[in-house]
């Protein structure tokens, strides 16, 4: 139960986050969907030894993070929450590429480790720039955004009502597995096959509210688009931030920063 | 005017399951009427309801609202005509705002803007949730959510409201807020519910259906005075017209 309410709590703290006023909140949605995607495309196009090439992304997100006052507590949690479903990916690396890359002093190291926490790292980075993106904009503001932006109407509808009845479905589950708690003594009555009746109790639930959903919609002369009226300004500011963050994240593709950086300071020394 | 009139005649209904919901129901709402459908539970009255606004078809029987016959091809001008509150207001607030909830009809009628504009203004100003413009719909208490589902159907100005239950969830202060809301209302207001003291304040005249058929269609205080009636069909007194259970057992 405690977990079903705390993911409840989590969505609203989300947006509440979404409200604030920082510069970054005050972006155009539009442009920090853009630059979210070059930021994912850009991360997820590095070859798959890479790891060293990836940290400048990282630094670039924190600062994001630091501008737009998102506690980095939040994030860190949210990524261990996921964080299983990088290490199924990744977890089979280390044995099928034993190949050894690196020599750290004795330590031989392998491919199969190096892409493993290469994966990781984009996971991480991906992860968070979403978040961050939600956070600072407010994920209905991002489905217009979309929608603006062109992507079919029936996606970007997809999306907002997705997020408008996530709260009713919560809430409905919470309520059922409550009910079943109270009733089930002794671990008995808590097992698989009682979750698979919720599942499927909570699914006809569902159809059914879908159907009087629609009927509301036709009720109020829906005819298959969805309207929104509420209109997005451009400003010269969002273009530069636009061209100028776009500007740093290719370039961070392009070049190894972080070598450049490590080769500079090594000549410095020396 | 004509054209508020709800007229049903002979309507049946059975759903693919067999269930018989209504089985010939006849009767004429004239402009400005305010009726109450009341019945048990599973006596047909949502369905009936359902009728009203085309969501069903006649299987056999007619549907007339105002000057149109309901068909599937006066079915879009019919819903503009009969605003239709749920039971649920969750299932009728879907935007993620108030604000855009509301202008969700107007904006499909392919209003102007300053006219969506000024009838979300109006609606809300009416129901009295202006406050509560760019809130999302997951936030707000159950007397707020009626409110706006009231407001969203008033944006549309139909001449009908059709209502199912909408007092049922409300604190009692809320409810009496809501129900003094329809009351300042002068439209044709048809209104299925079990709380039958609201039924007292606002409808003058009340239908009993009882499986899926009319029992009874007439004055609110005739019905509401024949316990027999009431005891056949489910229902009791309203609390209001019961001996005060204090005074009377002296």
């Amino acid at each position: 139960m405690a977990k079903i309410e705390s993911a409840f709590l989590d969505l609203t703290y989300l947006d509440r986050l979404a409200t604030g006023t920082t510069v970054v909140h005050r972006l155009d949605p539009r442009v920090k969907v853009l630059t979210a995607a070059l930021f994912v495309v850009c991360v997820v196009s590095f070859d798959k030894y890479v790891v060293a090439a990836m940290l400048p992304f990282a630094v670039y997100l924190m600062i994001i993070m630091r501008l737009g006052e998102i506690p980095a507590g939040y994030v860190i949690n949210k990524l261990i929450v996921a964080s299983p479903f990088a290490l199924m990916v990744g977890m089979f690396n280390p044995f099928l590429d034993q190949q050894t890359v690196l020599l750290l002093g004795s330590w031989a190291i392998s491919g199969g480790w190096v892409s493993f926490l290469s994966i990781l790292l984009r996971f991480c980075l991906t992860v968070t720039a979403m978040l961050v993106l939600i956070a600072t904009t407010g994920f209905n503001q991002v489905c217009l955004a979309l929608e603006r932006l062109g992507i079919p109407n029936i996606f970007a509808a997809q999306l907002l009502m997705l997020y408008r009845y996530i709260f009713v479905l919560l809430e409905e589950g919470q309520r059922m597995h409550r009910a079943r708690t109270l009733r089930s003594f002794q671990q008995r009555g808590m097992g698989m096959k009682q979750y698979a009746y919720l599942l499927g109790q909570l699914l006809l639930r569902t159809i059914d509210r879908g159907q009087r959903i629609h009927l509301a919609m036709l009720c109020r002369g829906f005819d298959g688009t969805i309207r929104i009226r509420q209109t997005l300004r451009i400003t010269t500011r969002d273009i530069v931030v636009f061209l100028a963050g776009g500007m740093v994240l290719v370039a961070m593709r392009r070049f190894n920063i972080a070598l450049l950086l490590g080769n500079f300071i090594t000549e410095l020394l020396q | 005017m004509s054209h508020h009139i709800v007229e049903v005649q002979d309507l049946t209904h059975t759903y693919p399951d067999g269930t018989a919901a209504v089985r010939g129901i006849s009767f004429r709402i004239h402009h400005g009427e305010a009726v109450a459908v009341v019945g048990a539970n599973g006596a047909g009255k949502s369905t009936l309801l359902l009728h009203l606004n085309g969501y069903l078809t006649p299987q056999s029987g007619t549907v007339r609202i105002g000057d149109f016959p309901l068909t599937k091809e006066t079915v879009k001008d019919i819903r503009k005509t009969v605003g239709m509150i749920f039971q649920d207001p969750d299932d009728q607030l879907f935007m993620p705002t108030v604000y855009e909830d509301v202008a969700f009809g107007p904006l499909n009628l392919g209003l102007p803007p300053e006219e969506v504009e000024h009838r979300v203004q109006q609606a809300l100003q009416r129901t009295g949730v202006e406050h509560l413009r760019d809130r999302p719909p997951y936030k707000l208490s159950g007397g707020e959510k009626r409110a706006v589902a009231i407001a969203t159907v008033l944006a549309m100005s139909p001449d009908i409201l059709v209502m199912d239950e909408p007092t049922s969830n409300l604190d009692p202060l809320s409810r009496r807020t809501l129900i003094e809301l329809l009351a300042g209302f002068h439209h044709t207001k048809i209104i299925a519910t079990h709380d039958l003291d609201m039924v007292i304040d606002l409808c003058e005249r009340t239908i009993v259906i009882h499986e899926g058929t009319i029992m009874a269609d007439g004055l609110t205080a005739d019905i509401f005075n024949d316990d027999l009636l009431l005891r056949k069909s489910h229902l009791e007194r309203p609390l209001r017209m019961q001996a005060c259970p204090i005074c009377s057992q002296r």
